[in-house]
């Protein structure tokens, strides 16, 4: 009796999860399917699932006329850089955080958690003048440095979650044996959180590349990442449904197949601590 | 060299005093053995001399410089935990070569002591295992070996061989004195359990609450205990102790007599009681006893193995007159 009821409710759950996957990826999938499609198709009513005339003609003229490379390009530095700095910074202050903590120290995290509660629009007044009066809108270096501001605190805060699993005695035993605070660090604390840490580059380069608000207000030509790519699509010829989303197929796929391989890191990284 | 001077040492957690002002000294070569109940600072006190906590007040002086404010990595101390602490990542070469690399020793002279300390804890076979592929007495033996390697100028033991099972753990102690032995190096060892503290002991230091009850030769403690805690935590089984008329008879508060120091007769004795429970270990049989005068009270007696007496038989017990321990209302050693 009670197992019958566990495997009801085994294949309850498994269906469940089936149609909330489905319902989460079907937007990509019709971007995907409709990338495919003549335009006239793409915007028929009432719309054609699978049964078109599958064309590439799209992905040609998107090629065409924008050079997909260089966007591409950008993102990869800017959602590279801004996630390696990061992770660079948060270390050290993860360190700090999980193993030699103050009575403050849970106040801080909060603090900093909360700056991800502001709304970005908030600021972008502010962090656009700066822009301006230091010469570097459109510049992909400035814009590692402010996604990298705005990730820190996720990446922060996933670091300290894996610290705090590290027993402190390990670190403790480096320090008897000679180790200062950088080679505690460096040999000792850093390898044995690279999963931990290697989760959480993987989620930040995912956030970053996918990161549209400050890419698209602080970009125009130069620094343009893949962002700018699409919305180049959307806004001035909005009715070219067909070829907006080839574009955004093109823009997702890199970290659609990233994501993909690394399924498993990043379900370990968003559930850790959670589950012990 | 290895000589360690405590002096007025004192640690405060917050509002919390666990070790109120303390002196010790502990001199080059000994081993000595910090022993109490859980919780009576043994611990803190090491991690205080590690350097691994920072001292309320007062001052640690190793070979006579001060080291209160000095960096545990600079103290030329070397450390083997409960869990043993090991690198999980690193090889068993790796860990013990870790303290060397540093150092910045030369490669050369890093792979002769790795290879040394290996050999001489019988860790050549394992050498570049990882910790994970290795069982607790091995994993405690790396921890060791990573200790030895540096030459340190004093070794810290903090419950080593808790995490161990007891036949394991009876070899690693051999094991560990006869490394004392052999490096003559200072060894301070923290354990709750007294017969470590006996068997491998230059001085055992007695701790409660975070003060010191008493520091002697384990010889020293067993024979002549300066207070009623020490009288009952060194020695196994535990002490006797006996209040009021019996007491009385000596002149004294409290008497105490060890197991070892009663005969039992099947025929006259001082006191008669009831056998209860005997515990039979072949060599010897420990049995205890339910005296007549106060049943509820059970006495504990260790007699040779060949004794036999069954649960409910009446026996007879005498004390050695010399070897009982007398002490005062405020639980003090007397004459």
């Amino acid at each position: 009796m009670a197992r019958a009821v566990t495997t009801q409710r085994k294949a309850l759950n498994t269906t469940l999860a089936w149609i909330i996957g489905l319902l989460i990826f079907f937007p990509i999938l019709w971007t995907i399917l409709t990338s495919f499609k003549t335009e006239a198709e793409a915007i028929a009513n009432p719309p054609v699932f699978l049964f078109f005339d599958w064309t590439l003609e799209n992905y040609a003229v998107v090629q065409e006329r924008s050079n997909y490379m260089r966007f591409l390009w950008n993102s990869v530095i800017i959602a590279g850089g801004s996630t390696i700095l990061g992770v660079l910074i948060a270390v050290p202050a993860a360190w700090s955080m999980a193993f030699v903590p103050s009575r403050r120290t849970k106040d801080i995290l909060l603090w900093m958690l909360s700056t991800k509660m502001l709304p970005a629009v908030g600021v972008l007044y502010p962090i656009y003048l700066l822009c301006i009066q230091l010469g570097v809108l459109d510049n992909r270096l400035a814009l590692v440095v402010i996604l990298m501001l705005i990730n820190l605190p996720i990446i922060v805060w996933m670091l300290y979650t894996y610290f705090r699993e590290i027993p402190g005695e390990i670190l403790e035993a480096a320090r008897m044996d000679g180790a200062g605070l950088k080679e505690e660090i460096l040999y000792v604390l850093t390898p044995m959180a690279i999963p931990g840490i290697a989760s959480t580059l993987l989620l930040n380069f995912i956030l970053a590349w996918n990161e549209a608000f400050w890419t698209l207000n602080l970009t125009s030509v130069d620094a343009a990442p893949l962002t700018a790519f699409i919305a180049s699509y959307s806004s001035p010829e909005g009715l070219f449904f067909a070829k907006l989303s080839a574009a955004s197929t093109m823009a997702i796929a890199p970290i659609l197949i990233l994501g993909w391989f690394s399924q498993k890191q990043l379900v370990r990284g968003l559930t850790f601590g959670a589950v012990k | 060299m290895g000589r360690i001077t405590l002096d007025k040492v004192q640690k405060a957690f917050g509002e919390v005093e666990v070790i109120p002002p303390l002196d010790l000294t502990i001199e080059d070569g000994e081993f000595v053995v910090f022993v109490g109940p859980s919780g009576c600072g043994k611990s803190t006190l090491l991690r205080l001399i590690a350097g691994l906590e920072d001292v309320t007040g007062g001052q640690i002086r190793i070979d006579g410089n001060d080291a209160t404010s000095v960096p545990p990595a600079k103290r030329g101390l070397a450390m083997v935990f409960q869990s043993y602490a090991l690198y999980p990542h690193m090889s068993v070469r790796k860990n013990i070569a870790f303290p060397l690399r540093m150092a910045k020793m030369e490669q050369a002279e890093q792979d002769r002591r790795v290879q040394a300390a290996a050999d001489v804890l019988n860790l050549s076979d394992y050498i570049d295992r990882r910790p994970g592929q290795l069982s607790g007495g091995q994993r405690q033996r790396v921890a060791i070996g990573r200790a030895i390697v540096r030459e340190p100028s004093a070794f810290l033991f903090d419950e080593p061989l808790s995490n161990l099972d007891a036949a394991l753990r009876h070899g690693m102690r051999l094991e560990i004195s006869e490394l004392h032995k052999r490096l003559d190096t200072t060894m301070i060892y923290v354990t709750h359990d007294q017969v470590e503290a006996m068997t491998m002991a230059d001085k055992i230091v007695v701790l409660q609450a975070g003060v010191i009850e008493q520091v002697g030769s384990p010889l020293e403690l067993y024979k002549t205990p300066r207070n009623l805690f020490v009288a009952g935590f060194i020695g196994s089984p535990k002490m006797n102790f006996f209040h009021g008329a019996e007491a009385a008879k000596h002149d004294a508060h409290t008497i105490g007599i060890r197991p070892e120091h009663l005969t039992v007769s099947t025929t006259e004795g001082t006191w008669k009681g009831t056998v209860g429970v005997a515990e039979h270990l072949g060599s010897d049989t420990f049995m205890h006893i339910h005296p007549e005068a106060n049943p509820s009270e059970t006495i504990t007696v260790r007699v040779g193995g060949e004794f036999s007496a069954t649960h409910g038989d009446t026996v007879f017990l005498t004390p050695a007159d010399d070897n009982i321990h007398r002490f005062d209302a405020d639980g003090m050693r007397m004459g």
